[in-house]
């Protein structure tokens, strides 16, 4: 896929276009950003950048390689000698001097710091070394040992839903942790009076939005006053700081936490840096000194945070002409392997909306919460919404394909309309402002939705596959922090108390030289917030936007906060910007007051512009913002008799709409909603399977625009993200449990060459809740974008009579298998001159599993004696060093095994069972390295035949940990060498390799003889 | 993610490296442009105890068109080799493949020889030293030997070179005249190693594909042109080549799609290679 | 690149005088043979603008130039780089008499940024990009940005900021 496209709008971008008249608002202006310079330059500081103290000791996290195993033992004497380590941190110490963590849903799982005698998912942490570097601490890492005892994993949420899966949490008794149901309406009535019904069932993969910055945490520990002080990169919700402090057994007060001036992306999963920033306090109390930890990519991928993957089953009550009287949904949601504050938010958030831009009265839901053995989720762009508008979006084109109607003709019948606004939606969501269908006109209009179609018709008829896709969503924006108490029943929450607001905090100031500056807890990660206070805060005051200056560090120690603070739900436009608004307007109110009498007029009439400050009345007449604005510092004495110097203020806003969830579970989840709607044709290559996106129409109702280009830049980010959601990202696990994506050669971030521009299209319908009339715009197209695409894709396959769609990510594999025709058979000749078939490695349940067979001239009693010679056996493993005997048949193997280069020392346990002389037996190895775990099982038969003996073989065998998450695109080949390796000594032990045709190789012959590669 | 510990050399000759590549033993590994092997460094796949650096050594700079090769030392860049202006005239198909190798940043270090010995069984590289009959040049302390390319690569990450010998160049038979190239890949993404790559040659009255991705290491496969046309029935052809190159399943692409590839696009390619011959 | 004088063994317990040219600037620093320059870069010298992204070289955050060619920090060690010269991102505006060049100026105005984090990579892959080919078309540069990851941008502020500076405009849309 290559991009073709660019947005056709066209911004006038400050600087380039002429100069705005003066007087005219910054708000509403496409202003380049104030943060740009430091970053253009290199002198922004990012976390990583930051001055430590003296004496720092760098972590280095092991993690396990399993995805399920019982914790039995970790031996770190010998990483404790090397050189420059200065201590080991384990579940030991969490226990003595930490705590669990609060879990959201009343249910007895306890998730720690570091793993106390389980591991739950490949990458969890299970200890730390401190040491002088990074790199010296990666060197012990490699010499702790750790002995597992590996318990069936749990990977996917029908396997969890299984009555007889291993419970991740024992005390739970099931891996179905929490389940409820929700009825809103008369939804039995309506399937009972609607024409028909239509279903859809989907899944959602696991995914995320993996920011170019990992984590970072800066930790010290003051044994003096038992307090924290603590900086990361750590973006909100700060409703998560009580989670943190209660970890480290301290009051809030005594965690104190920072953030870095800069912060390299987040979209949300900076959020799960939390449990870093108490494993990294625990550090520096146990080592006694500052401690820094910076994660790597490959700790990242493989166990910082993921969206939740969801099954989704909705049934519609629909009409005849499409409109949608009642759904029912069922929502099943994997959260991975502990549920980590704020989950089960993801399956929460939206509940206000879940019937999205449409006007459909009656609902039932269902909602399961289960856990795997993979990474927690947590905060992702588009945070449950994707999950959802998959399954709503699919539904809709459903009922468009089963009822033989224009998919658009189902969106228009069924949108609220513009006159029901503010409209209530069946769960109790509050749907703000906008006019749904004009909007969904001017884009079919402005988008040229029909020379679409006639593109669309002229391709297909030269016989190729080309589709066009819709979605219509309500993106939803500034969390009700008490919707995720919707989760609990009505009993538990009058037992915990109301939940609702979200408040957003600003301060403004201003200084003894009449600078003004504003501080905000929005912790960004990159989306020019201090571009926009400035913006906002300077026609506040009439000062020119370079007289503001922005402060976006946060201190709990010292800045204002909330629960509500941080970067997430798409609060910032609405909440943050707004709160700045009304601490500029109340500093303005006071300064009026102040300067009134000096102008001889009422407060009232005061004005404030272009640095000036006069009276309404008499314009020229005006004193200079800076002097009026540092009396209060200079001359207190000078204000009028009982009244306070203005030199700052701050505000705390609440959204009103926003109330704790009723007895019958109504909720306003999110403070405004945007619209989009969204349409796109796509071709799909009937050679590869390769889908090109060919045009992507945008259109957002965001409310009032604070700066246009940044808003462009939240849709094109979003946009980017959605194409990889929908096309490449997912991160992948084996059915055993073992986690594949370790790189970014295995987890697929778009590039330039396959993220297209999109045209963007805007209409403003300012929301009444939000001081400035602005909504949240960066997830809407992670929400639109990726089941617009599937639905484009199922309109391009219906054209070749294919009535599915592949599950995200869409790729050219997938697409392929549906549109290539059954594949042509082996013909026999290919079997080649061999007298045995080639064995089939085919993947199963647990893993690589293949078999072979082999005559050899031996008797099988011959054979079965090396088999039970250890020091046979001792030279049939691959890279056997040394085998000694640990019980009757079983033994202990030092083995250094690899492909290539990559070698890894294994202390394997290996043992003969099921033996029946001389006939069969089984072989089992497993062991754990610095590279990941593995284990096999063979199973051998011997069978007497005229010339010696048949060795057959059938065996399993799995890799975990490392190897597999940045090795898995050669694990299957290498794993079936290292295991052809074995029975290739075999055959030649018992004399088998006589014969054999000439060869440049050992390994060669080996790859002939096991039948692979001729 | 940070390499373990090892001893560093950056020796002034050839011979000095292979003196201490006979003394390092399995231990030692030399480096020149790194793109393959400093990731596994990093990632303490690979922990040698000794590195020795053949990136400055101007010994193994050759970069020349004589007696019928193309010959690229060991220290030459795939960057400078694609800069070569000449390089469509002398080999097409690796001119053809080269810009599908990794991203401008990593060819700007890797070497060809560096892509030859890793023997990733999707690289371009390799394949297209055996799709052109290449020759890999191994030299140890003692002695220099050649390998035919078909002969070289065993496995995944596995070659017939020895601990003690670096691939000193490799040679490409310089393109003849009426001869015909086509290279296509399909990858996740732009730069992203191969599900399936096809190099397609026809030289004199024969017509070859090679295939990377698919089997354990790059495979070619020839026919003979009938009429000089290519083999009437190659659709059966392709499907017996397909299911012996066989495939594994990985996250991204089943070993049925990779088959599907070998027929699909391999057809294409080899059309393509016959209707450009020159 | 340039011969340069061999060494003996560097020893992996030692660390060893690194001697670089720095943003044209001589600068020297110890490291351990296994010292990454990206990490020799930023925590020895202190030279905290090449930033870095997943240090098995896809992302493309550590990009940086050696002898003007531009490559990946994070697979090149320390003691690669002795005696090169290496440029950062630090020295594109000391090499314009402090003023940020046209193309940063560019990535500014067409808001090809957002966290920031991947910009001086993909900037020190432009300025070596250009100077090979210094009016690439709209594909041609897309595939020179493949080597780079960008989460913020979807690529288009990119894309328009460097065609901006070239005097080439973006492509339109085609199709429709």
């Amino acid at each position: 896929m290559t991009a073709t496209q660019t947005a056709t709008q066209t911004i006038d971008i400050e600087g380039v276009s002429p100069p705005p008249l003066a007087a005219s608002p910054f708000v509403g202006r496409a202003m380049p950003r104030v943060e740009d310079a430091a970053l253009l330059t290199g002198v922004a500081r990012y976390a990583d950048d930051l001055p430590v103290k003296p004496g720092t000791l760098h972590a280095a996290i092991l993690r396990s390689p399993h995805a399920h195993a019982d914790l039995l033992d970790i031996n770190f004497a010998a990483a404790l000698a090397v050189p420059g380590v200065a201590a080991v941190v384990t579940g030991a110490d969490a226990k003595r001097l930490a705590g669990a963590f609060l879990v959201g849903i009343r249910a007895p799982m306890e998730h720690w710091c570091l793993a106390i005698d389980r591991v739950r998912h490949v990458g969890e942490p299970v200890a730390v070394v401190l040491a002088d570097s990074r790199y010296v601490a990666e060197d012990a890492l490699d010499r702790i040992e750790v002995r597992y005892r590996p318990l069936p994993p749990v990977t996917s949420i029908s396997q969890a839903l299984e009555e007889g899966s291993e419970p991740l949490h024992p005390a739970v008794g099931s891996n179905l942790v929490n389940s409820r149901s929700f009825r809103y309406g008369a939804p039995e009535a309506a399937f009972a009076r609607a024409a028909r019904s239509v279903s859809v069932e989907v899944e959602y993969p696991r995914n995320s939005c993996t920011p170019m910055e990992c984590f970072v945490v800066l930790a010290d520990y003051d044994a003096a006053e038992d307090a924290y002080e603590v900086l990361s990169n750590f973006s909100g919700p700060f409703a998560v700081h009580p989670v943190m402090a209660r970890a480290l057994n301290v009051p809030g007060s005594r965690l104190r936490l920072k953030t870095p001036p800069h912060s390299g992306g987040s979209f949300g999963n900076k959020q799960a840096v939390f449990p870093y920033v108490v494993l990294m306090g625990l550090c520096a109390r146990v080592a006694g000194r500052p401690v820094k930890w910076v994660e790597d990519r490959l700790e990242h991928l493989m166990a910082a945070t993921s969206a939740t993957a969801r099954r989704m089953r909705i049934d519609a009550a629909v009409e005849p002409d499409g409109r949608v009287l009642a759904l029912r949904m069922e929502q099943t949601e994997d959260c991975g392997a502990y549920l980590r504050a704020p989950e089960p938010a993801s399956l929460y958030r939206n509940h206000g909306n879940l019937t999205g831009a449409y006007d459909i009265p009656n609902l039932t839901v269902t909602n399961r919460i289960v856990v795997t053995n993979k990474t927690p989720t947590g905060l992702n762009r588009g945070f449950g919404g994707g999950q959802l508008y998959y399954g709503l979006e699919r539904l809709m084109n459903r009922v468009a394909a089963e009822l033989g109607l224009d998919p658009l003709d189902v969106i228009r019948r069924n949108l609220v309309a513009a006159e029901a606004m503010p409209y209530r939606t069946a769960s109790g969501g509050t749907l703000d402002s906008g006019d749904y269908r004009a909007t969904l006109e001017q884009a079919v209009r402005e988008g040229a939705l029909d020379a679409l179609k006639a593109r669309r018709d002229a391709l297909r008829a030269e016989g190729r596959l080309y589709g066009i896709g819709y979605a219509a969503v309500v993106e939803p924006s500034i969390s009700n922090m008490g919707y995720i108490t919707t989760v609990l029943t009505a009993e538990e929450r009058r037992k915990a108390g109301p939940k609702n607001g979200a408040q957003a905090t600003a301060s403004v100031a201003v200084d003894p030289t009449g600078g003004v500056s504003v501080t905000v807890a929005s912790a960004p990660q990159g989306q020019g917030h201090r571009t926009v206070l400035a913006q906002v805060v300077a026609d506040v005051f009439g000062l020119r936007f370079e007289d503001i200056r922005v402060n976006t560090d946060l201190d709990t120690g010292k800045d204002a906060w909330s629960i509500a603070s941080g970067n997430y739900s798409s609060r910032f436009a609405g909440a943050v910007a707004g709160a700045a608004q009304v601490a500029a307007t109340r500093l303005r109110g006071r300064i009026a007051a102040l300067v009134a009498g000096q102008l001889n007029c009422r407060a009232e009439d005061v004005r404030f512009a272009g640095g000036k400050v006069f009276s309404d009345a008499n314009p020229d007449n005006g004193l200079s913002f800076s002097r009026v604005a540092a009396a209060g510092h200079w001359s207190p004495g000078t204000l009028p008799d009982g009244q306070e110097a203005a030199l700052r203020e701050t505000a705390f806003w609440t959204p009103e709409p926003l109330k704790a969830p009723t007895d019958a579970d109504h909720i306003n989840s999110s403070a405004c909603y945007g619209f989009i709607f969204d349409f796109c044709g796509v071709e799909i290559d009937r050679t590869t399977g390769a889908l090109r996106i060919d045009r992507y129409v945008t259109m957002h109702d965001a409310g009032r625009l604070l700066n246009p280009l940044l808003v462009e830049g939240q849709i094109l980010g979003g946009f980017a993200h959605a194409v990889g959601t929908a096309l490449y990202e997912e991160y992948a696990y084996g059915d055993d449990g073992r986690f594949l994506s370790g790189t970014f050669a295995d987890y697929l971030v778009p590039t330039a060459c396959e993220v297209p521009v999109p045209i963007i299209l805007h209409r403003e319908s300012p929301s009444p809740v939000t001081p400035l009339g602005a909504k949240g715009v960066g997830e809407g197209n992670c929400m639109s974008t990726p089941v617009c695409l599937a639905n484009a894709v199922a309109d391009a396959l219906s054209a070749d009579g294919v009535d599915e769609v592949p599950s995200l990510p869409i790729t050219p594999a997938k697409l392929a298998a549906l549109i290539h025709p059954p594949e042509p058979p082996r013909p026999a000749s290919a079997a080649g001159s061999e007298e045995t078939p080639p064995p089939a490695a085919v993947k199963g349940g647990r893993g690589l599993t293949g078999e072979g067979s082999r005559e050899v001239p031996a008797t099988p009693e011959q054979v079965w004696a090396i088999l039970l010679d250890p020091k046979e056996l001792a030279a049939l493993l691959p890279g056997c060093e040394a085998l000694d005997l640990a019980g009757p048949n079983a033994y202990r193997a030092e083995v250094v095994v690899g492909i290539g280069p990559v070698k890894g020392r294994y202390t394997a346990q290996v043992a003969l069972s099921d033996l029946d002389p001389p006939k069969a037996l089984t072989l089992t190895g497993s062991g754990t390295s610095a590279l990941g775990s593995g284990s096999g099982t063979g199973h051998v038969t011997l069978e007497r035949t005229a010339t010696g003996t048949r060795v057959t073989y059938r065996y399993s065998a799995s890799v975990g940990g490392k190897v597999a998450a940045v090795g898995g695109r050669m694990l299957d080949s290498a794993s079936r060498l290292l295991i052809g390796q074995f029975f290739e000594k075999l055959v030649a032990r018992a004399g088998g390799a006589e014969g054999l045709a000439d060869s440049s190789s050992l390994l060669t012959r080996l790859l002939r003889l096991l039948g692979f590669n001729r | 993610m940070k390499p373990a510990p090892f001893d560093y050399l950056r020796p002034a000759t050839v011979a000095e490296a292979l003196a201490a590549l006979a003394d390092g033993g399995d231990d030692a590994r030399v480096i020149a442009g790194g793109q393959s092997l400093m990731p596994m460094l990093n990632m303490r796949l690979v922990q040698p105890r000794l590195l020795i650096d053949l990136g400055r050594l101007e010994e193994l700079r050759t970069l020349r068109a004589a007696d019928g090769w193309l010959t690229v030392g060991a220290a030459v860049t795939q960057a400078e080799v694609l800069a070569r202006p000449t390089l469509v005239e002398e080999v097409p198909l690796l001119a053809a493949a080269l810009p599908w190798v990794g991203h401008f940043q990593t060819r700007n270090r890797g070497t060809l020889c560096g892509s030859v010995a890793h023997a990733d069984p999707s690289a371009e590289t390799p394949l297209c030293l055996v799709a052109t009959g290449g020759e890999v040049v191994l030299r140890n302390a003692k002695r220099r030997r050649t390998v035919a390319a078909a002969d070289f690569f065993l496995g995944p990450l596995t070659t017939v070179k020895a601990a003690d010998e670096i691939v000193e160049c490799v040679r490409f038979p310089l393109a003849r005249r009426g001869s015909g190239h086509a290279f296509r890949e399909q990858s996740m993404r732009h730069g992203d190693f191969a599900i399936a790559a096809c190099a397609a040659t026809v030289n004199g009255d024969h017509a070859s594909l090679a295939v990377g991705g698919v089997a354990e290491r790059p495979t070619m496969r020839s026919w003979p042109l009938v009429d000089g046309r290519l083999p009437p029935d190659l659709d059966g052809a392709l499907n017996a080549f397909a299911w012996d190159l066989g495939g594994d399943d990985d996250q991204h692409a089943t070993a049925r799609y990779r088959r599907d590839l070998v027929r699909r696009i391999g057809r294409t390619v080899l059309e393509e290679a016959l209707s450009c011959r020159r | 690149m340039p011969p340069l004088k061999s060494t003996s063994v560097l020893t992996a317990e030692a660390r060893h005088a690194v001697s670089i040219v720095l943003n044209g600037t001589p600068r020297t620093g110890h490291a351990h043979p296994r010292l990454l320059l990206s990490d020799f870069l930023r925590h020895e010298l202190g030279a905290h603008g090449t930033r870095v992204g997943c240090e098995h070289g896809v992302c493309g955050a550590c990009t940086v130039r050696i002898d003007g060619v531009a490559v990946r920090a994070c697979l090149t060690l320390a003691v690669q780089a002795d005696g090169r010269r290496i440029d950062t991102v630090e020295g594109l505006s000391q090499g314009n008499e402090g003023r940020m060049t046209a193309l940063q100026e560019a990535f500014r105005r067409h808001h090809a940024l957002q966290c920031g984090f991947c910009t001086a990579g993909i900037l020190m892959s432009l300025t070596d990009y250009l100077d090979r080919n210094p009016k690439p078309t709209e594909e041609e540069l897309r595939d020179m940005l493949s080597g780079h990851l960008c989460r913020c941008t979807g690529y288009a502020g990119i894309v328009r900021a460097v065609m901006d500076v070239t005097g080439r405009t973006v492509r339109e849309v085609a199709h429709v």
